[in-house]
C-alpha cells in the first residue's frame, strides 16, 4: 500500500512536472545566463559524506545526485533510476530483505564516462567503510551487501527485513559518487582527496569549475546532462557566509542574488525586506518541531555524578504527569508562532508534524488554559503551603531550570513562557548554552543537551526522508544518555515504558503502511498527550527567498532546497 | 646592531613554542566540538566515528606534537617540493582543516589576496590620512582643523563597523544603489571597467577601516607631535633662522614619528587577522571570516595555525619596530 503511493506521488509529480514549463520557458540549455545563489552558512566541502551539514549537503546536491529524490511532498520521484522499486514491481522482495535499483539507460557523468552499477557499489563501500568516519552511514543501516547484477542493475541486500527499505543512494544526503574519481579515497585516505572532495564528477545540471572553501563556489551547466535543454542556466554562482539578514537582504532588497537559503528571520523583518518587491519569499513544511523536552530524572547537582539524571533518581516533580500536563497547558501556542516564526511556523502538538500518514490528529494542546493548569495542580496538591509564590508539596519547591541554546527566537520563548509558568506558580529559572556546547556533545562538559543538568530544555529536531520509523526509535529506553553510554543517546527525557519499546519493536516488523501509520501515530501520542514528556511547541517550516524573475522555485523540506534546480528559468523581460 | 637582531631571533623561538602551547591548550580545554553543527539527525554512534576519523581519539600529548611536526617540519617539505619540484614531503600528512577536510595553507594562501587587498588598503589608506591630520592638528593645536580632527577621530573610536558598515550598505546599496552590498571574490581586474567595478566593491570596507585606523594613528600622532614641539631644540631651530616647513617637517616630525611608528608596526599583524566584523558585514571572504567560522565550528587546526601566524607575525614585527627606532633616532643603539 506504501509503496502504492509512493508510486501514486511519482507518477503524479512526473504529470505535473510538463504543466509546469508548458507557459514558454523550454528552450536549450544555457539560454538564461547565470543563477546566484546565496546560503548565510558557507559550504566547506561538495562531498555529503565527510560532512553531515545541511549547506555543504545542498551544495553537493547541484552535482551529485542520488537514485531517487524526495520531492516537495515527500512522494519518491526517480532521478538516477529508472523507477522506484517496490513489492508490486518486483523491484523489492516479498521478505523485504532486497531492493533492486535499474539505472536510466545512457547517464553520463560530467566527464563524459558511462554511470554503472560499479559506481554505485563503490559508493557503498566508501560509506561503509570503517575508518572513512563517513556521516551518512545511518543511511546505510542493516546493510549486507551492495552487488552490481549488470552494468544498469543494484542490488542491495539487508540483514534483516526493512519496511522502508529507501536508505541507501535515496535523497539529498547520499548521492552516488564516481568510483573513478574516488578510488583512492577509501577509507581513512577520504580527507585526502581534497580535490576530489572540492570538485567531484556528478550527473547533476552543473559541474564545479572553482570551489573556495567556506566562500564560494563557481559552477557551469553540466554538457552530459541527460536532459539537452537543461539547465537554463549556463553558469552558477554558490556565495556563501555572512548571516540570513544580509542574505535577505541581497535577494528581496538590492536584488544582487536569486536565491536566497533559510531566511531564519523574526517575521516582521522578512516583511519589510519583501515590501521591497525584488523578490518573494517562499515557504513550506517539514518535520522540524521547536518543543520542551521534560527531564524524568533528577538533575540536581546534590546528586553524584554517577547519578544525577539518571534513571536511578526520578525527578522530583516532573516525575508527576499533573505537572507536565499543567505547564502545557500554560504554554499560547499561538503567540510563540507569531512572535518567533509568522509565516515559517505553525502551532503543533504532535513531535511527527508530518507526513500526512504519520501525523496525530493531536489538537488537545492548542488552547491555552491556564485556569485549567492551575485547577490541575491544585488537584495533584501542588499547593503554596509557606508562601514564597512557589507551589510546592512535600517539601518540594517547584522551582524550574529551564535551558536552551543561544538564540533569539529561543530566548524570547524563554521570556513568554517563563511568565506564562510563573502564573501558575511555578518558580522559573532561564539559562542559554551556546549552540556549539549545548550540541556538542562532549561527555566531559555539564552543559550538553545530552546530559541535561536541568528541568527542562528546549530545541528543535527533526528526520530525514519521511518515514519516522528511525527518529520515534530513540525513545526506547536503552537510548537514554547515561555515564556507561558517555553520555550519548537520543532519548534525552530518559523517557521508558515497555509499552512503548514493545511498540516500536511492532514498527520495524511492520510493513504495511497504514499500519505503520496507525503505530507511529500512536507512538507519537505516547510521548505527546497521553504522557506528556514531550511538549511540542512550534512546527517550523523554512523560509527561501527568490527573485521575483526566477521561475520554477519549488521548495522542498524532504530533500535538498536545490532539487530541481535543473527546472530552473529566468522569467518575464530579465532573460 | 646584527647580532642584536640575531639574538632576539633565537630567544623568539621559545617564546613562540610557548605561544603554541598555550593557545593548544586554549583550544583544547574550551567547550564545543566539531560535530556540534552536524545535524541532529545524525545519530551519536556515527558522530563518535566520525570523531575519530578526524583524529580526535588521540590524546593531547599525541595531537600537540603532531602538529608541531607538520607546521614545522611537513608544511616546509611541501612548500619546497612545489617550489622545486622535489620530494621531500614524499605523502605526509598535512595540517588537515576539520570543517573542508583540505589543508589549512591552501585555504589560508586562498584567502590571504582578499585581506591584503581590502584590510592593507584600508590601512594603507588610514596611515596615509591620519598622519597629515596629525601634523597638522599639532601644529594649529585648537584650531578648527585640530577640533574637527578631534571630532572625526572621536567618531572613529566610538562607532563600531558593525555600525558603520550596515549604515553604509543601508545608504549606499540599499536605498542609493550606487554599490554592492556583498563582495566578490571571484572578480578578476582585466580593463578599466573591472577595476572600476572593483572599486566600487572595495570602497565600503576600506572606508570603514580606514577611519578606525585614522581614528587611532591620528591620536597618537598629535599627541607625540605635541611633546616635541614643545621642546628646546625647536626653539633653537626657529632661532637658528630655519623655516617653519624644515623645523616641523624635518625636526620635529622625524622625531616625533618614533612612538607612531611603533603603533603602526604593531597594528600590521592585525591586517592579516583580518577584520573580523567588517569582512563579515561586507563578505569580504578573507581571514579574518576564516577565522571566525573556524572558530564556530571548533575546527581547531585552522583556528590553531592562523592564530600561531598572528603571533609570529606579531613577534616579528616588535623586532622591526625596535630596529627601526635605531634608524629614525641615531641616539638609539642596541650593541
Amino acid at each position: 500500500m506504501k509503496l502504492k503511493a509512493a508510486l501514486m506521488g511519482a507518477i503524479a509529480t512526473a504529470a505535473l512536472a510538463p504543466m509546469a514549463f508548458a507557459d514558454a520557458h523550454e528552450g536549450e540549455r544555457g539560454r538564461d545566463g547565470e543563477v546566484k545563489i546565496i546560503y548565510w552558512q558557507a559550504a566547506s566541502i561538495l562531498n555529503p559524506f565527510l560532512s553531515g551539514g545541511t549547506k555543504d549537503i545542498e551544495a553537493a546536491s547541484l552535482v551529485l545526485e542520488p537514485l531517487a529524490r524526495y520531492d516537495s511532498t515527500g512522494a519518491l520521484v526517480p532521478f538516477l533510476a529508472q523507477e522506484i522499486p517496490t513489492v508490486s514491481n518486483g523491484g523489492v522482495s516479498e521478505d523485504l530483505t532486497s531492493i533492486t535499483w535499474k539505472l536510466k539507460e545512457g547517464l553520463l557523468w560530467s566527464d563524459g564516462t558511462a554511470v554503472t552499477a560499479a559506481d554505485a557499489v563503490f559508493t557503498s563501500q566508501y560509506c561503509m567503510d570503517p575508518e572513512g568516519g563517513c556521516a551518512q552511514l545511518s543511511k546505510y543501516n542493516g546493510v549486507e551487501n551492495v552487488e552490481a547484477i549488470d552494468d544498469l542493475t543494484i542490488k542491495i541486500t539487508f540483514a534483516t527485513p526493512q519496511p522502508n527499505p529507501y536508505g541507501p543512494m535515496v535523497g539529498g544526503q547520499s548521492p552516488i559518487l564516481q568510483a573513478a574519481q574516488f578510488a583512492d579515497c577509501l577509507g581513512a585516505k577520504a580527507p585526502e582527496c581534497t580535490e576530489a572532495n572540492f570538485g567531484p564528477i556528478g550527473t547533476g545540471p552543473f559541474v564545479v569549475t572553482d570551489f573556495r572553501t567556506n566562500d564560494v563556489i563557481q559552477m557551469v551547466a553540466n554538457e552530459n546532462y541527460r536532459d539537452p535543454n537543461k539547465p537554463a542556466f549556463a553558469s552558477l554562482t554558490f556565495k556563501g557566509g555572512g548571516d540570513a539578514t544580509a542574505a535577505g537582504r541581497s535577494v528581496l532588497e538590492t536584488g544582487e542574488f536569486d536565491y536566497a537559503w533559510n531566511l531564519q528571520l523574526a517575521p516582521d523583518v522578512i516583511d519589510s525586506m519583501a515590501a521591497a518587491g525584488m523578490g518573494t519569499p517562499v515557504s513550506a513544511f517539514g518535520t522540524l518541531v521547536e518543543r520542551i523536552e521534560m527531564n524524568l530524572t533528577n538533575p540536581s547537582a546534590d546528586l553524584p555524578p554517577e547519578t544525577r539524571s539518571t534513571a536511578a533518581e526520578p525527578h522530583p516533580f516532573l516525575s508527576d504527569e499533573a505537572v507536565r500536563r499543567a505547564l502545557s497547558m500554560a504554554i499560547d501556542r499561538d503567540l510563540l508562532v507569531e512572535v518567533g516564526y509568522g509565516q515559517a511556523g505553525r502551532p503543533t502538538c504532535n513531535l511527527v508534524p508530518g507526513p500526512e500518514i504519520y501525523a496525530s490528529d493531536n489538537t488537545g494542546c492548542l488552547v491555552q488554559d491556564i485556569d485549567g493548569a492551575n485547577a490541575m495542580l491544585d488537584a495533584a496538591g501542588w499547593v503554596d503551603s509557606n508562601g514564597n509564590g512557589i507551589r510546592d508539596k512535600d517539601g518540594v519547591e517547584l522551582q524550574i531550570l529551564f535551558q536552551t541554546s543561544t538564540n533569539a527566537v529561543r530566548q524570547d520563548f524563554q521570556a513568554l513562557i517563563k511568565e506564562w509558568w510563573e502564573q501558575i506558580g511555578a518558580g522559573v529559572e532561564l539559562r542559554n548554552i551556546d549552540a556549539s556546547v549545548f550540541f556538542g556533545g562532549d561527555p566531559g562538559s555539564p552543559d550538553t543537551f545530552e546530559k541535561f543538568y536541568a528541568d527542562v530544555e528546549m530545541y528543535a529536531n527533526n528526520f530525514d526522508g519521511t518515514d519516522p520509523q528511525s527518529y520515534l526509535s530513540a525513545y526506547t529506553c536503552d537510548k537514554a544518555p547515561r555515564p556507561e553510554t558517555q553520555w550519548q543517546g537520543e532519548n534525552i527525557n530518559r523517557f521508558c515504558d515497555p509499552a512503548y519499546d514493545a511498540m516500536v519493536a511492532e514498527l520495524q516488523q511492520t510493513a504495511d503502511i497504514d499500519k505503520r501509520g496507525e503505530l507511529a501515530r500512536a507512538l507519537n501520542d505516547m510521548l505527546t498527550k497521553d504522557s506528556m514528556t514531550i511538549v511540542p511547541l512550534v512546527d517550523r517550516g523554512r523560509v527561501s527567498a527568490h527573485a521575483n524573475s526566477l521561475g520554477g522555485v519549488v521548495l522542498n523540506t524532504w530533500d535538498s532546497e536545490l532539487w530541481n534546480v535543473a527546472d530552473w528559468y529566468r522569467t518575464g523581460d530579465n532573460r | 646592531m646584527l647580532t642584536y637582531t640575531i639574538r632576539r631571533l633565537l630567544l623568539s623561538i621559545p617564546t613562540l613554542l610557548f605561544i603554541a602551547f598555550v593557545i593548544f591548550m586554549l583550544l583544547e580545554l574550551a567547550p564545543g566540538d566539531p560535530m556540534s553543527q552536524m545535524p541532529l539527525t545524525i545519530p551519536p554512534e556515527v558522530k563518535e566515528k566520525m570523531r575519530l576519523a578526524l583524529g580526535l581519539g588521540e590524546p593531547w600529548w599525541v595531537r600537540f606534537p603532531l602538529w608541531l611536526k607538520q607546521f614545522f617540519i611537513v608544511e616546509p617539505q611541501y612548500w619546497i617540493d612545489s617550489a622545486f619540484g622535489t620530494n621531500f614531503a614524499d605523502g605526509a600528512q598535512r595540517i588537515i582543516s576539520f570543517q573542508s577536510r583540505s589543508p589549512v595553507f591552501d585555504t589560508i594562501s586562498e584567502r590571504l589576496p582578499q585581506t591584503l587587498w581590502v584590510v592593507g588598503m584600508s590601512y594603507v589608506v588610514g596611515v596615509a590620512i591620519a598622519l597629515p591630520i596629525g601634523v597638522i592638528s599639532a601644529y594649529r593645536q585648537y584650531s578648527v582643523f585640530d577640533q574637527a580632527g578631534t571630532f572625526v577621530s572621536m567618531i572613529g573610536f566610538s562607532v563600531p563597523p558593525f555600525f558603520s558598515g550596515v549604515l553604509l550598505i543601508v545608504i549606499f546599496s540599499v536605498n542609493l544603489g550606487w554599490l554592492p552590498s556583498i563582495y566578490d571574490t571571484t572578480h578578476v581586474v582585466v580593463d578599466w571597467e573591472t577595476m572600476k567595478f572593483q572599486f566600487q566593491q572595495m570602497i565600503m570596507p576600506v572606508m570603514v577601516l580606514a577611519l578606525q585606523t585614522t581614528a587611532q594613528v591620528s591620536r597618537y600622532m598629535r599627541a607625540s607631535m605635541l611633546d616635541n614641539l614643545g621642546q628646546d631644540y625647536v626653539r633653537t631651530a626657529r632661532a637658528k633662522g630655519m623655516t617653519e616647513s624644515v623645523v616641523v617637517m624635518r625636526h620635529v616630525l622625524r622625531n616625533s614619528m618614533i612612538p607612531v611608528v611603533t603603533v603602526i608596526a604593531l597594528g600590521i599583524p592585525s591586517i592579516f587577522g583580518g577584520a573580523i566584523i567588517t569582512e563579515q558585514i561586507f563578505k569580504v571572504n578573507g581571514l579574518g571570516q576564516l577565522l571566525i567560522l573556524a572558530l564556530q565550528g571548533s575546527d581547531i587546526p585552522m583556528v590553531m595555525t592562523i592564530t600561531f601566524l598572528l603571533a609570529v607575525m606579531i613577534v616579528m614585527l616588535n623586532l622591526v619596530a625596535d630596529i627601526l627606532y635605531g634608524v629614525l633616532d641615531p641616539r638609539i643603539r642596541y650593541d
